[in-house]
């Protein structure tokens, strides 16, 4: 009833290719936005920001990052967690060399550092794919987190190879270091999101993004119909790995504060950003959103409900989130391949013809 | 009925209210009983909680305030344990350990803006033992680079005073917790004139192939190792099968437990290790817990673990806690301290002979006095020996003191290149 086109007239091209053809969407977007920049801050605390919020957020960006590389050309990486310390630690030494720079160029600066790393790696994708593209995906994963361990230039020589973000500010507002205020660490994070999901959206629907989805369906065929695959596969490194660059420096810089590069951006982190855009649904903005905030969400909701509310034992909600993170993935492996993204478009689909679905 | 409802409700949330809000003296535990480090983690944790719990039982808390145990499994991961940090300071924390070297660099800079103190006994950032710059951190009884030096001052004692021409190698689990001694042992190799050999474990540190290969091939004379977790067993496992000899081979104290040798079998008969505390299945607390605790059922874990190394060490470091409440106790006239207060407790804590006996541990540690200056206690630590037959460590030593000489220099250019870094001014807090 609320929820459908009908009356919703599109009188430009602009109007109909816009993102959010239905009104309802649209208001419900703005909301969120004003939401998201007008209330949130007001009452975060720093609970919510460390805890839930600003991790949400930033693996909201590396979840971008992972879907424009694997989800919309198709090429399956598994370096991410490498591509994040190289954010990290380019943003740890652009903070230590150059003290008076802002949080927004260091920022900037460590994504596009990332950016022609992950072209450098996406090198070997002309020639492979698949599984065996996965591998070589993987050395870069090992290779990058070796390379700052062994390293000690890139810690800045410090005894325990542990890097510790300096406090750095923007406008005058402190958002690195423990001094921190809850909403401004929130709200920077919230900017580049929003920016990064913006040129997220416009570039997956534009040539370059149709380019991508060429050569993610039939790369041959792509090639055929004049899409230059090394342009193509090589723009998605670098745009994925600029994302993935910043997720890590923010992840680093406003999350953390300290890392150590084996234990914050090992594999692990390299599966559980994959994880995130699979349960999210690969090629799709929302779904990187969904994913994120689903893995983000869940441990933390888990031992809300398992340990402060129902005072089970701490290790066991520990292991029955594993054993629902493991099984969330079959489910959706099996079940609906594309994601939460696909069963967010079917409800959608359900919503225009109610109630009357005939 | 309806009446009623109003006052009910208005019933309730006092009750609510008023829970926080009670006197009560809380101490979170940043435990991990999952993962790959949790074999270490679990007596640590047992060992702290049932100190509290039979404080509680035994003497109703500390100066008649009840402890409150907020436990949070932070799996040594250092995202967790940051929301673990965050979800329990608000609720009046009055100090953290969070038995991870990881977790703990994370938390300085955070415990510093909070003021709230942090206790990482034995390991941790060891320049945190100087006071004027780490104002909330404390390391004592003893830190990483006093463990580095024990261990050589052992090895020297061994030797007739001289490690010339010896070779040492350093096997180490490749994080920050595992790269801390290698600058003390770089130091002492120059001065004792000993060649230092370094080999890097990639954690958790279940793969050592290579470098016990490396190990057979060029038979150093000594192996230090700075392990935890599945790294220990392996790693014992691995000289086992190359036969590197166990009385050359010599873990840090997180290197030797009865666990990490357990797996061996009788092949692990010998090997060495260090400890910062005595171990004494037989001394009156641990009857005192078993009967208030264990045997009442408010045993944090089943009680297998009482008395084992790092059972011990846990409620050491939970006793030296209490003693710290106390102590902030006495010098404030209140029984409900805050953090604050709870920090002047643990600078102005002094742990003697006498007292470790009247507490039912009679010399568990070594005996120190914490100040301004020095957060890093004494720095002695004792060597044991594995007993498979019997399955005990054995001391070999009485507490061993480190070369202050070396040590001293390196923690005040740590400290001072991290005071430079964040802007801190040394100097003592107010």
């Amino acid at each position: 009833m609320l929820y459908r086109e009908a009356g919703d007239f599109k009188t430009s091209y602009g109007a109909d290719n816009q993102t959010f053809p239905i009104r309802f969407d649209r208001w419900a977007y703005w909301v969120l936005l004003g939401v998201a920049f007008l209330v949130i801050p007001f009452v975060i605390n720093d609970y919510w920001a460390s805890s839930l919020l600003v991790p949400f957020l930033i693996y909201a960006i590396a979840a971008l990052g992972l879907n424009i590389l694997t989800g919309y050309c198709g090429q399956v990486s598994l370096g991410t967690g490498g591509f994040m310390a190289v954010g990290a630690y380019s943003s740890y030494k652009l903070m230590t060399a150059f003290p008076w720079l802002d949080m927004i160029s260091i920022t900037l600066l460590s994504g596009l550092i990332t950016a022609a790393v992950g072209a450098l790696f996406g090198l070997p994708s002309l020639r492979i794919k698949g599984f065996y593209l996965a591998v070589a995906t993987l050395a870069a994963q090992f290779f990058l987190t070796w390379l700052f361990n062994k390293v000690p230039w890139f810690y800045n020589y410090s005894a325990s190879g542990q890097i510790t973000a300096p406090e750095r500010s923007v406008f005058g507002i402190t958002v690195t270091g423990p001094n921190t205020e809850a909403w401004a660490q929130y709200l920077f994070c919230l900017v580049f999101v929003v920016a990064l999901a913006w040129v997220a959206r416009n570039l997956t629907r534009g040539t370059v993004g149709r380019k991508w989805m060429a050569i993610r369906d039939m790369d041959i065929a792509a090639e055929i119909i004049g899409v230059n695959p090394l342009r193509a596969k090589l723009s998605a490194f670098a745009v994925s790995s600029f994302f993935i660059g910043i997720a890590g420096a923010l992840f680093f810089t406003l999350y953390l504060g300290a890392v150590e590069v084996n234990e914050a951006f090992g594999i692990n982190k390299s599966f559980l950003i994959l994880f995130m855009v699979i349960i999210g649904g690969l090629g799709s903005i929302f779904g990187s959103f969904a994913g994120a905030a689903l893995l983000v969400l869940l441990p933390v909701a888990l031992k809300a409900v398992g340990v402060d509310l129902l005072g089970w034992p701490t290790d066991v909600v520990a292991h029955l989130n594993l054993v629902i993170v493991g099984a969330l993935i079959i489910f959706f492996l099996v079940v609906e391949p594309h994601g939460l993204a696909q069963l967010w478009r079917l409800t959608k689909e359900k919503l225009r013809l109610w109630p009357f679905p005939h | 009925m309806t009446k009623h409802r109003p006052l009910a409700a208005a019933a309730l949330c006092a009750a609510t209210l008023a829970g926080p809000a009670m006197a009560e003296l809380v101490i979170p535990d940043l435990s991990y009983r999952t993962g790959p480090y949790a074999a270490g983690g679990i007596p640590f944790s047992d060992g702290y909680q049932d100190y509290f719990t039979l404080l509680n039982e035994r003497d109703g808390g500390i100066g008649g305030e009840p402890i409150r145990l907020i436990e949070c499994e932070t799996g040594y991961n250092t995202e967790k344990g940051v929301e673990c940090y965050e979800s329990t300071k608000g609720e009046g924390a009055l100090v953290y350990q969070p038995l991870s070297t990881g977790i703990t660099y994370q938390l300085i800079p955070k415990t510093a803006a909070d003021g709230i103190p942090l206790h990482t006994m034995g390991y941790g950032r060891t320049s945190a033992s100087n006071g004027e710059v780490f104002n909330n951190v404390f390391n004592y009884p003893a830190n990483y680079w006093d463990a580095a030096s024990v261990a050589i001052n052992h090895l020297l004692e061994q030797n007739g005073g001289s490690l010339e021409g010896k070779t040492i190698a350093l096997l180490y689990h490749n994080s920050a917790y595992g790269k801390e001694p290698i600058r003390t042992l770089e130091e002492l190799s120059e001065k004792h004139g000993f060649t230092l050999t370094t080999l890097a474990v990639e954690p958790p540190g279940q793969e050592q192939k290579s470098q016990w290969l490396q190990i057979r091939r060029e038979r150093p004379d000594y192996v230090i190792m700075w392990g935890w977790g599945v790294m220990n067993q392996a790693a014992i496992q691995e000289a086992a099968n190359v036969r590197y000899p166990m009385d050359q081979f010599i873990g840090n104290w997180w290197a030797g437990a009865e666990h990490d040798v357990a797996p061996a079998g009788a092949a692990a008969d010998g090997y060495l290790s260090l400890n910062m505390n005595t171990i004494n299945p037989e001394a009156p607390i641990f009857d005192e817990i078993r009967t208030n605790v264990i045997d009442k059922g408010k045993g944090a874990g089943d009680g297998s673990n009482v008395g084992n190394v790092l059972y011990t060490r846990g409620m050491y470091a939970a006793m030296l806690a209490a003693e710290a409440i106390a102590k902030a106790q006495e010098i404030h006239g209140v029984t409900e301290i805050t953090a604050a207060q709870m920090r002047d407790g643990m600078e102005a804590l002094e742990m003697t002979n006498a007292r470790m006996e009247e507490l039912g541990a009679p010399e568990i540690g070594p005996e120190f006095s914490i100040s301004c200056q020095n957060h890093g206690g004494s720095g002695e630590g004792l060597v044991q020996r594995w007993n498979a037959a019997d399955g005990v460590f054995e001391p070999v030593t009485g507490f061993i003191a480190p070369d202050n000489e070396v040590i001293d220099a390196l923690i005040a250019e740590d400290s001072a290149a991290y005071a430079a870094e964040s802007g801190i001014e040394p100097g003592c807090a107010e």
